[in-house]
């Protein structure tokens, strides 16, 4: 078998950055994705069956009949050998199989959160916090609404001050570019937070 | 039986997914074979001596055909718009099959300040 070392080199020379998009069920992951990648989203996306009716409750979203099952998919180019991953991955507890996969050297997180199901971000940020991965919060604001104070909901969260709270509109590109900027001035703001200390 | 009625053309939109079912372009085979590999690791061709490629699956071939250059796994599968479990298990025959190498995905630099700092440039120009 003949072994071909500038294929090698090639490989080598891609460096592949990888950040997570985790939350509730229809808290606008897939919408985040899709709006700031560059190649349209690969979505593996599954009519919820009778049994995971039952698991994943309906409440607030009754627009949404189907459930992301499995992942949403971006590509950001940086440049031309330093490209972003986006991982949009469903936020219930029992696919964390899937997370330890992805998160493993991963830049970090973003949370989205629905302000009227704010119980649904407890399994990511109990996740992230456990993995000690940077991570923001995305408040994503449907048609602008707004019912808490980004303060609150760090509160209801019970995050550590330093974790970004943002609100954002996931439909909007530049918007959620700020999410992902304020997520990769986070990672920055740990790593000089830890060689400080 | 009956041909085809126009009315159930509105069933085969893009949202009800493809016609052909994933098992058929992987002949069979339900999962990858050997070890593991990761969405973000690299798929490259091997070029050795010609090889027969008549026996490949046309899906295989077109693999083959983008990893020219090296590609992440999870590109072959937005690129040819496949799940990334088809693509997994057309990769690994592939690796058995001594046409393809996979090398592990570096998680790049993200314990390093300049590579983050160019990220977060980079992002906000986008």
């Amino acid at each position: 078998m003949a072994y071909d070392a500038s294929n090698e080199a090639a490989a080598g020379s891609l460096m592949t950055i990888k950040i997570l998009v985790a939350g509730g069920f229809g808290a606008g992951k897939t919408t985040l994705v899709g709006s700031v990648s560059e190649i349209l989203p690969l979505r593996t996306e599954e009519t919820l069956t009778e049994r995971s009716e039952m698991v994943d409750s309906l409440y607030g979203v009754e627009q949404k009949s189907t459930t992301t099952v499995a992942m949403d998919f971006g590509r950001i180019t940086i440049r031309k050998d330093l490209v972003v991953y986006l991982f949009g991955t469903p936020g219930q507890q029992r696919f964390w199989f899937i997370w330890d996969d992805l998160s493993y050297g991963a830049l970090g997180a973003v949370v989205m959160a629905d302000e009227r199901r704010l119980a649904d971000c407890f399994p990511s940020v109990d996740y992230f916090e456990a993995k000690s991965l940077p991570f923001v919060v995305a408040v994503n604001c449907f048609e602008g609404m707004r019912h808490h104070s980004l303060e609150s909901i760090t509160q209801a969260l019970n995050l550590a001050p330093d974790v970004p709270v943002i609100a954002c509109d996931a439909r909007r590109r530049d918007s959620s570019r700020d999410v992902l900027v304020a997520l990769a001035e986070h990672a920055i703001a740990r790593h000089q937070g830890r060689r400080a200390a | 039986m009956t041909a085809v009625q126009p009315s159930d053309r509105e069933w085969l939109d893009e949202d009800a997914g493809p016609i052909v079912r994933p098992y058929a372009l992987t002949g069979g085979l339900t999962r990858p074979s050997g070890q593991r590999f990761d969405l973000l690791d690299m798929v490259g061709v091997i070029r050795g001596p010609a090889e027969d490629t008549l026996h490949l699956a046309p899906e295989q071939a077109e693999v083959l055909e983008r990893c020219q250059i090296p590609a992440p796994l999870v590109d072959l599968a937005a690129g040819m718009n496949l799940p990334v479990g088809v693509i997994r298990i057309l990769v690994s025959d592939l690796r058995e099959r001594g046409l393809v190498t996979i090398h592990r995905a570096q998680p790049a630099g993200v314990g390093d300040l300049k590579i983050l700092q160019e990220v977060a440039d980079g992002l906000r120009r986008i």
